[in-house]
């Protein structure tokens, strides 16, 4: 699909890429881990081949993810600087929940909820790496004290609920901000989603050029 | 074993000394549990390791290897001085009263006779002084100084406490607190059972060892009684029934023993075996030996053995001396020896001194191996690398390996330690070309029988008139060869008492050596075995565990030696009127109404003479009473006497400090050549001790994968101390070398091995398992037999496996 | 007694209940590590009546062999040289392996229905045929008893046997044990036993014997009577009060639940938020601005 020649490009191909393969990674890993989190989800290790074959990909999806992960961390994590008006944004997210966007700070590329949500993402990320290496028993959990790989266990659990929980608010974000979703489909967004969204942003993409 | 296996369980008190019964003997050790639940016993392990045994044991205390008689001597010191023997037992059914001959003398550690130059003694001053009427001069009370129990007061009163830790490098009071347990038993409803094994046998002095342990036993009353006796445990499920059927170079079946070099004449040979009875009214049952021997040369020879050639006595060899497994292997490396059969026997592995037995073997034209394993032994002479690193185009020895069954591929019986012979039944058949024994042997046999009758040779008659008929002569029936031991009447059997009276009729199996006569009626290849097959059938096979009295005797289970008897000397449980010492544990008792000996066991006595008539217990004895005083019975002298091992870590036997003569035993036999092989402490300052672990059997069960994981690899034992001298922790490779070779192994670090004073200077102790070789599943380890020195006990000529010196250090 | 499906009281990742209907009694294994000799024929019965073979390891300097417990080596004695009393060496010699918790941690732990299963009459059992070897149940485990095997990744321990219990035999470890020091019968007669040994043992000066039959998971089906039962971590680390750890607790208790609970709650806020504030579209202002330019 040719673009908008006045579209403003948000997300380069590669960038694209990169999100979607750290995404479907993610499906695939809470799908495979939820199965193994409450019995009510372990028809999900169907999708997987089985409870064995769940129990073989999780970890090394898991890998994958993190591969993919660091390296869209390293893309975007300056992007994500928190700075004051960040804040300012944060503390008046109710309103924003609440459907009026007058009042908010201009945002750029990524606003206050968005750049928050990164770094929890991040720290998710971590944790869930390392307490998934801890607890991989066919490599790494005989290393490990019976202790540590129970502390690892909890960790891991919660760290990926917590996880799935940021991605389900992140999705809906998507959805709810209508024309945000073509911005990782093909890469741009129409410029009065960039003027209403992400104030700072559009003036920044847009100056000289007017 | 004079009780058995499962009379342990009536014992109040279990002495483990010389062996590790919980190792060794697990399924037995079962008895002592037993006992323990069910009678509240206690029991004492005394051993240089602390042992599995120990590790349920109610006291332990350690002790150095090699130096038990002291240990025991000090017991019996202890028992005599604080007067804690069964008087009546003692006056009554021992030698206590039997006055010694004036010329016997005990010097500065030497009986009278010896000759140092050839390290024996002339034993004709070690006997009994002998009245005009033929009978033993005694004094009932005991006063007389030449009485066996003053000389014996005399002779341990020496053996003091001090002087036993000092030897033993038990603490005093360990040893003391343990005289004090097991004087107790003196009571005559207490009993203590002693279990013995190789740790006693494989001594320098080892069977003075065990008849020390013996002479305690009768000090206590505890010979003949129930939860009592000497029991040895045998290490092979079968050795009994080697011993029994006298595989050993010097005896006939049942104990017989085969004629010397000056008994040439039949007579002679007969006569200095039918011992009359030394006290009156005695049974003296050797007097009949002639019986016993002529069916044994029946059951040899037939039709060819009769009176007139005196029974083929003059077929049979006659001794210039022993012809013990090292007498063997020293006449194979002299070159003595052209070829020899081992059959089930693996020498590299279990003789001592590794390169003595494989430098032997290479001078032997052929070696015949009749064994169900590839034994070491058969593969001497193949290069293992560091384990067996020979080179074979130097050694010309043909070596025929013949593959034979094991006891699972085969019918037949054993003979347990408790002298049961147990029928067991084939479980499986043997794997391909393996033949049981008896059709080896078979084809062997004709093929010998036909050379001789062919090219005739310088003796053939014991060949060409082998009785042999059997349904396949080929392969013998382990059923005929069990009722040829158990022998049959040629003839009609007529009871003595009544000539009308025909007791066996020709032809049918006999019921006991009772019915075996001298005059070739009959026929019994083993007459302690007689009645195990009787016309009743197979008794051995009986499986009726039946336990009226509830001492565990169970006569209708299998069939034990002699007469089904289970507890031998059970007459002297009872008093001299017939009573039970100990009523709640009743093994005979005279019965007036019935006028005759009842009770849980079959009495070892005649069945129907009533004590008035004053047989004694000891009636394989010609005195009828239990000796303490050996007379010329062993090689070093009536009363043990503590001698240092041949390899000791001390410069002196304590007890005579000032007579090397008396350092080691003055009568244990040493080849020329073999002194030097002996390692002195200045080089090789740690005792060592060799032994099985329960894992493994021999050298057998490390062809067996299960046994393999339980222990896969060869390790040694070593104490916290001594490891920490020499930078060794658990898990680290070590060489242990004497002076004749080195083996390397795992360490195991242990406090189980305590450091002992002895004569004032620290002495550790080295354990060396002896289980693994070059061949089998476990991992390949050196053959602990490497080490050990090339001497054994002076009378049985038993390797000193168990105390010899060695070094340790890290690789 | 059959072990049938009708006999399972406890499965593993299923949160309706199994059969109650019938109620079999409950057995136990007692170990009198007081008699035992250390002869390890326990292993060799065990290893033969489930065939299964370890591999022929190595020596590590002390008597034990395997070193360890396996997905081969379903038991194991353990070793301990102590001194208690000073100067009194004593020997404690344990056969380690699956302690049949009646709160079993690994149970607890594992996300594979049926799994693992608890019988009626007590004893945990594994079922290979649904386990996924992801280890769980080693981390579940207050004994650090299952392991998984390198050849097909499941979890295998000691099944107290349960193919032999089920028609009416004793455990091939009970049934070989020469010196009676492991036992096995309804676990009130076991505990009646033990009783009678711990009096004896205490007659020989043990005053700290005891039964060993932790309550903090709920009682065990394998018993010990110790000699010190004051000081279980004397016999090679045996816990003195086990429990299945908080961490599991946490891990696989109530938590979980409401926190899927809570997932579910956010997709439906999500959903509810959209129907009741509408998308959050470009105002039309915005919109017009652009259109006008275009």
């Amino acid at each position: 699909m040719k673009a908008d020649p006045n579209d403003l490009v948000r997300y380069t191909a590669e960038e694209r890429v990169n999100h979607w393969v750290v995404g479907m990674t993610f499906i695939l890993l809470a799908l495979s881990g939820l199965a193994f989190f409450h019995p009510a989800f372990y028809p999900l290790t169907q999708l997987f081949g089985g409870g064995v074959w769940a129990r073989i990909l999780h970890p090394f999806l898991g890998v994958l993810m993190a591969i993919t992960f660091t390296a869209m961390y390293f893309r975007f994590h300056k992007l994500n600087a928190i700075t004051p008006v960040d804040k300012e944004w944060l503390r008046r997210v109710g309103e924003m929940v609440d459907g009026d966007d007058h009042n908010m700070p201009e945002s750029g590329k990524y606003n206050g909820g968005q750049k928050l949500l990164f770094w929890l993402l991040v720290a998710c990320m971590v944790l869930l790496t390392l307490s998934g290496l801890i607890i991989w028993r066919a490599y790494f959990s005989d290393l490990f004290a019976i202790a540590i790989v129970r502390f690892g266990s909890v960790v891991h659990a919660a760290a990926a609920a917590f996880m799935i929980a940021l991605i389900m608010v992140h999705v809906y974000a998507a959805i709810w901000t209508r024309g945000t979703i073509r911005a990782m489909l093909y890469g741009t967004v129409s410029r009065a989603w960039a003027k209403q969204h992400h104030p700072a942003w559009y003036k920044e993409q847009t100056r000289g050029v007017k | 074993m004079t009780n058995h296996w499962v009379d342990i369980k009536n014992a109040d008190l279990i002495l483990i000394m010389g062996g590790n019964a919980a190792e060794a003997h697990p399924c037995g050790f079962k008895w002592v549990t037993e006992a323990k639940a069910h009678r509240n016993a206690k029991l004492i392990v005394v051993d240089p390791r602390f042992t599995r045994s120990a590790a349920v044991a109610d006291y332990y205390a350690p002790i150095r290897a090699g130096s038990d008689i002291a240990f025991l001597g000090g017991l019996i010191n202890y028992l005599l001085s604080n007067d804690k023997i069964h008087h009546e037992y003692v006056k009554n059914y021992t030698d206590f009263s039997f006055l010694v001959k004036d010329e016997y003398k005990f010097e500065n550690g030497i009986y009278s006779g010896y000759d140092a130059e050839k390290r024996k003694y002339d034993k004709s001053t070690w006997g009994y002084q002998i009245g005009k009427d033929g009978f033993v001069v005694t004094d009932p009370t005991l006063k007389n100084p030449r009485c066996v129990y003053q000389l014996m007061k005399a002779h341990y009163s020496r053996y003091t406490p001090e002087m036993v830790s000092d030897i033993c490098g038990t603490p005093k009071d360990a040893f003391l607190k343990i005289c004090e347990m097991i004087a107790e038993t003196s009571k005559a409803d207490k009993t203590m059972t002693i279990m013995y094994a190789l740790g006693w046998t494989q001594h320098s002095q080892g069977s003075q060892m065990i008849r020390t342990g013996a002479m305690v036993q009768l000090l206590l009353g505890n010979i003949g009684v129930a939860g009592g006796g000497m029991n040895a445990l045998r290490g092979h499920s079968n050795i009994q029934g080697l011993t029994d059927l006298g595989l050993l170079s010097n005896l006939l079946p049942g104990y017989m023993t085969l004629p010397g070099d000056a008994e040439q004449d039949y007579k002679t040979y007969i006569e200095r075996r039918a011992f009359k009875p030394l006290r009156p009214g005695q049974m003296s049952y050797w007097q009949n030996y002639g019986k016993f021997f002529v069916s044994n040369m029946k059951a040899w020879y037939g039709d060819a053995a009769t009176k007139e050639n005196n029974w083929c006595y003059d077929w049979l060899p006659k001794l210039d001396k022993g012809y013990d497994i090292l007498q063997v292997f020293e006449n194979m490396n002299n070159g003595q020896v052209n070829g020899y059969v081992c059959q089930g026997f693996n020498p590299l592995a279990s003789a001592p001194c590794k390169v003595k037995i494989s430098g032997s073997l290479a001078k032997l034209k052929y070696l015949v191996i009749i064994d169900p394993l590839t034994t070491e032994t058969s593969e001497f002479w193949q290069n293992h690398g560091e384990y067996n690193d020979v080179d074979p185009s130097k050694i010309q020895t043909e070596v025929f390996r013949l593959p034979s069954t094991c006891f699972a591929e085969e019918d037949g019986s054993l003979v347990s330690s408790s002298r049961v012979l147990q029928w067991h039944w084939k479980a499986t058949e043997p794997p391909a070309e393996a033949k049981a024994d008896p059709e080896i042997i078979a084809g062997i046999f004709f093929k010998l029988k036909e050379m001789y009758k062919k090219d005739s040779g310088a003796f053939p008659d014991p060949i060409l008139n082998l009785n042999w008929k059997h349904r396949q002569p080929n392969a013998p029936s382990p059923e005929e060869l069990a009722k040829e031991f158990s022998g049959k009447a040629l003839k009609d059997v007529i009871d003595p008492k009544d000539k009308t009276k025909v007791l066996v009729k020709a032809g049918e199996q006999l019921n006991g050596f009772a019915e075996l006569r001298d005059d070739g009626s009959t026929s019994c290849g083993c007459w302690i075995f007689a009645g195990s097959w009787s016309e009743k059938g197979n008794l051995m096979a009986r499986r009726d565990n039946s336990d009226p009295f509830g001492l565990g005797q169970t006569l209708n289970w299998a069939y034990a030696w002699p007469a089904n008897r289970r507890i031998l000397y059970n007459r002297a449980s009872c008093d001299l009127t017939g009573k039970p010492y100990d009523p709640k544990r009743k093994v005979i008792a005279w019965d007036a109404a019935a006028s005759k000996w009842t009770g849980s066991d079959i009495p070892d006595i005649k069945a129907d003479s009533p004590p008035e008539e004053g047989i004694n217990p000891f009636i394989m004895n010609p005195e009828g009473v239990a000796r303490f005083f050996a007379i010329d019975k062993m090689a070093e002298g009536p009363f043990p006497e503590h001698y240092e091992p041949m390899e000791s870590p001390i410069a002196n036997n304590p007890m005579h400090p000032d007579n090397p003569l008396a350092r080691y035993n003055p009568a244990a036999r040493v080849f020329k050549g073999d002194w030097e092989t002996f390692g002195k402490a200045d080089k090789f300052p740690y005792v060592a001790t060799t032994y099985r672990l329960t894992e493994h059997f021999h050298f057998w069960t490390k062809h067996s994968k299960v046994n393999a994981i339980m222990q896969p690899e060869q390790f040694v034992e070593i104490g916290e101390d001594l490891a920490k001298q020499k930078g060794i922790k658990a898990g680290d490779h070590v060489r242990v070398r004497s002076n004749r070779g080195f083996i390397i192994a795992a360490a195991v670090v242990t406090k189980r091995l305590k450091t002992l004073t002895v004569s004032g200077k620290p002495v550790h102790t080295v354990g060396i398992p002896i289980h693994w070789g070059f061949m089998g599943l476990a991992k390949n380890g050196y053959i602990t037999n490497t080490l050990t020195p090339f001497v054994g006990d002076a009378n049985t000529q038993t390797p000193e496996f168990k105390a010899f010196l060695v070094d340790v250090e890290k690789v | 007694m059959a072990l049938q499906s009708l006999d399972i009281i406890a499965r593993s990742a299923t949160t309706t209940p199994s059969p109650q209907v019938r109620e079999t009694m409950k057995v136990a294994k007692l170990i009198d590590i007081s008699k035992c000799i250390g002869c390890k024929a326990c292993q060799v019965a065990c290893m033969e009546w489930n065939d299964v073979r370890d591999e022929i390891g190595t020596n590590v300097g002390v008597y034990d062999n395997p070193a360890d417990l396996s997905a081969d080596s379903w038991t194991v004695m353990r070793y301990s040289e102590v001194e208690v009393e000073q100067g009194k060496l004593e020997w404690l010699i344990r056969k380690d392996g699956c302690m049949h918790c009646a709160d079993p941690g690994c149970l607890k732990a594992c996300p594979a229905p049926g799994a693992i299963v608890q019988y009626s009459n007590g004893i945990v059992d594994f079922h290979q045929e649904n386990c996924i070897g992801c280890g769980y149940c080693i981390t579940g485990c207050p004994f650090d008893i299952p392991r998984i095997s390198k050849k097909d990744s499941k979890a295998y321990k000691c099944t107290l046997c349960s193919d032999r219990v089920a028609v009416g035999l004793e455990p091939a470890c009970v049934k070989t044990c020469p010196t009676g020091a492991i036992v096995f019968g309804s676990k009130e007669d076991m505990i009646h036993h033990a009783e009678g040994r711990i009096t004896d043992l205490k007659s020989r000066g043990y005053a700290n014997a005891g039964l060993y039959d932790p309550q903090g998971v709920g009682g065990t089906h394998v018993m010990y009577v110790l000699q010190h039962a004051d000081k279980p971590e004397l016999f090679s680390g045996l816990p003195k009060n086990p429990s299945i750890s908080a961490m599991v607790g946490l891990w696989k208790g109530i938590t979980k639940p409401l926190t899927s609970f809570a997932l579910g709650m956010l997709a439906v806020g999500t959903l509810f938020h959209y129907v009741m504030k509408g998308p959050n579209e470009v105002s039309k202002d915005i919109e017009k601005e652009f259109e006008n330019e275009s």
